[in-house]
């Protein structure tokens, strides 16, 4: 067995790639709605067939044993995708967005589905990266490529006022206190008016080696929007905090986390200091969370108040809770999907927290590990891909 | 008599009203295994959650190996070499039997952040030592169990969930080794296949040292070589299982007052039900 995983060839995982990157070509280039509804009952439909006829075992085992293959490949497909689209202006901007809220997702990730942090927050510390790329580019003239970590660094340090009365609540009262620090940061920017005050603040272009990044680009006969390299950029960050969740996932660190997450005390016993780990695991999340925002600020080029209320932590909140709790790729996955959707979908623009509440619901009920669960840890490749004993009892 | 591994002096802990451990002295020395019974309620579990530092003593003082560790953390207990298990099943089940017995050699694992996610070829190599040294922690116990080290812990029957924990406690390297009721929810025959697992792994880990607090009398009287009678938070006999198991206040304590001669060796145990006589 272990043999057969390590001689998988990667052709399945290619494929599933081209496919996934040509269906989303095609998703964004459909109008009609009712073009749409088709494609996603396609996606439905074909899914379930994969699963019945073995099809996605192969797939995911092909997966398993060519991640390096497989990541590179995903990483093309955004590429090919965001390239094909290269003067569509909303498209791309759905795109970044989806990659950053991706980037905050993951944040999440590491806080409450590795270390059971819960942060209802998540849109705070989103509009804290914000604000931190707003003023900087406003009054400063920090070169911007330090304002991404910045505005990770201040997300954590903020956020690390929260620390003390998250450590000592539990369950439904971290909860609410995360929400209250939400509330409290959009009042707090609405009666501050050197951030503008409720109506908002603009952000300055992001450069990067004197090339400003919200300049139209023109190389030869190339001509493309300047959200092309807004999406770029924020694949790159993508990347970056998936390879950093992942590593850290597949790490003793990992399961220290797990293992603080699901019994404190037997933890405690074994010798995790899990104030440790939990403030660790809440300034990490809200490290990745503030520098997706600040990225995002860039990109929106305008923000406000309006942007980080509490129904926006939500929709990170759902995003992970869709997509598979701790796992990077149903992240991936769900915050395309809880982007894209309502954007495509013009009458659900007006329901979509409805929808979302619904979705979230029956994905609870159903299957409540999330569309695409975690797997075992696999510390190094090729390691843990086993869910049943291989060779039975010898 | 040479200093004692773990010394309990006049060890009191009260939870409002109740005192669940009322002065109690509980020595355990080098290299012994060491019962500790009692009818329900009587504190053996609240004297194990005392010296591994879940609650800490209203008064008394905990000595283990020359060190004062009556007002230490649980994790500072853990890294001075006690590591235990619990009554009731404290696995982590959504996680792989590997990573179940991993948490309890946190001390022997780097975590340093650099290690874990930049330099992972180290890392590998640390992994791959563990493992298998883990994989023939798990061996002893049972080589079937072995080769399921990769899968998730929620798909065990319980006797493996236990020799797990049991592994979980073991993989540091302890120098104490406080079992709490291991066989609470197993066979008889489960239960004796355990105790001679526990046997053979003392043999091999030369010195461990072992408290066990277990409700079958067989066991108790098979493995250790001394116990301890709690009943309502007092030490109230100690001495080899024959010796307790003669004293008058045992018995009532088990029984009630002007109790029949049951609990002697080779009787069957109190819980009349329970068919173990050999």
């Amino acid at each position: 067995m272990t043999v057969a995983l390590k001689s998988q060839s990667s052709l399945p995982a290619l494929i599933f790639a081209a496919l996934a990157t040509l269906y989303g070509i095609v998703f964004l280039t459909a109008e009609r709605e009712r073009a749409l509804g088709a494609l996603l009952i396609g996606a439905a439909v074909a899914v379930v067939l994969a699963a019945r006829f073995g099809v996605a075992e192969r797939v995911r085992q092909s997966i398993g044993a060519n991640e390096r293959t497989f990541d590179i490949a995903v990483i093309v497909g955004v590429l090919v995708t965001a390239l094909w689209f290269h003067h569509e202006h909303f498209i791309l901007l759905m795109m970044a967005t989806s990659l950053l809220l991706m980037v905050a997702a993951l944040g999440l990730t590491v806080q409450f589905g590795y270390a059971g942090v819960l942060n209802f927050a998540g849109a705070a510390f989103l509009g804290i990266g914000c604000y931190t790329a707003a003023v900087l580019t406003n009054f400063t003239s920090v070169p911007p490529l330090l304002i991404l970590p910045l505005g990770g660094l201040i997300a954590a340090a903020i956020g690390s006022i929260l620390i003390l009365p998250v450590l000592r609540t539990r369950g439904h009262y971290a909860a609410v206190v995360t929400i209250a620090f939400g509330i409290l940061f959009k009042t707090f920017i609405e009666v501050n008016d050197a951030v503008g005050g409720p109506q908002g603040m603009r952000v300055g272009s992001f450069t990067l080696f004197g090339w400003t990044f919200n300049d139209p680009i023109r190389i030869g006969t190339f001509e493309a929007s300047f959200y092309l390299v807004y999406a770029v950029a924020a694949l790159v960050l993508l990347v970056f905090a998936f390879a950093l969740v992942r590593r850290l996932e597949r790490s003793w660190i990992g399961l220290s986390l797990d293992a603080i997450r699901l019994d404190e005390i037997a933890s405690a016993c074994y010798g995790l200091d899990i104030a440790r780990w939990k403030i660790f695991a809440f300034t990490l999340g809200n490290f990745l969370i503030g520098m997706a925002g600040a990225l995002y600020g860039h990109v929106l080029g305008f923000i406000a108040p309006n942007n980080f209320t509490f129904g926006d932590s939500l929709i990170i909140v759902s995003i992970i809770l869709l997509g598979g709790i701790g796992n990077p790729w149903g992240v991936a996955v769900a915050a395309a999907f809880v982007v894209m959707l309502p954007e495509k979908f013009q009458i659900i623009q007006e329901y979509r927290f409805a929808l979302y509440a619904v979705l979230v619901i029956l994905v609870l009920l159903f299957r409540p590990e999330g569309l695409l669960p975690r797997s075992l840890r696999a510390y190094v490749p090729g390691w843990g891909a086993r869910e049943s004993s291989p060779e039975g009892t010898r | 008599m040479t200093t004692p591994l773990l010394a309990c002096a006049d060890l009191t802990c009260r939870f409002g009203g109740v005192v669940a451990l009322d002065r109690v002295d509980f020595t355990v020395g080098d290299g012994e295994i060491v019962g500790l019974i009692g009818p329900n309620g009587s504190g053996k579990t609240t004297l194990f959650n005392v010296v591994t530092g879940i609650y800490r003593a209203d008064a008394g003082a905990i000595t283990f190996a020359g060190m004062d560790l009556s007002r230490a953390s649980p994790q500072a207990i853990y890294r001075a070499g006690i590591a235990r298990t619990f009554q009731r099943s404290r696995m982590c089940l959504p996680l792989s039997v590997f990573d179940n017995i991993m948490v309890g050699n946190h001390k022997r694992l780097n975590h340093g952040l650099v290690f874990n996610l930049l330099r992972r070829e180290a890392f590998a190599q640390e992994f791959r030592r563990n493992f298998d040294e883990a994989r023939e922690l798990v061996e002893i116990f049972s080589p079937p169990l072995a080769a399921r080290i990769e899968e998730p812990a929620a798909g065990l029957p319980m006797i493996d969930r236990r020799r797990i924990e049991i592994c979980r406690a073991l993989v540091s390297r302890p120098r104490l080794l406080l079992l709490d009721e291991p066989s609470a929810g197993m066979t008889h025959e489960e239960t004796r296949e355990l105790m001679d697992d526990i046997l053979i792994v003392r043999a091999r880990m030369a010195g461990l040292t072992i408290v066990i607090i277990e409700h079958e009398m067989g066991v108790i009287e098979r493995i250790t070589s001394r116990c301890a009678v709690l009943n309502y938070g007092r030490k109230i006999s100690e001495g080899t299982f024959g010796e307790v198991a003669r004293d008058p206040q045992v018995q009532e304590a088990y029984l009630g007052a002007a109790a029949p001669d049951v609990l002697t060796v080779g009787a069957p145990s109190p819980e009349a039900t329970s068919p173990e006589a050999t």
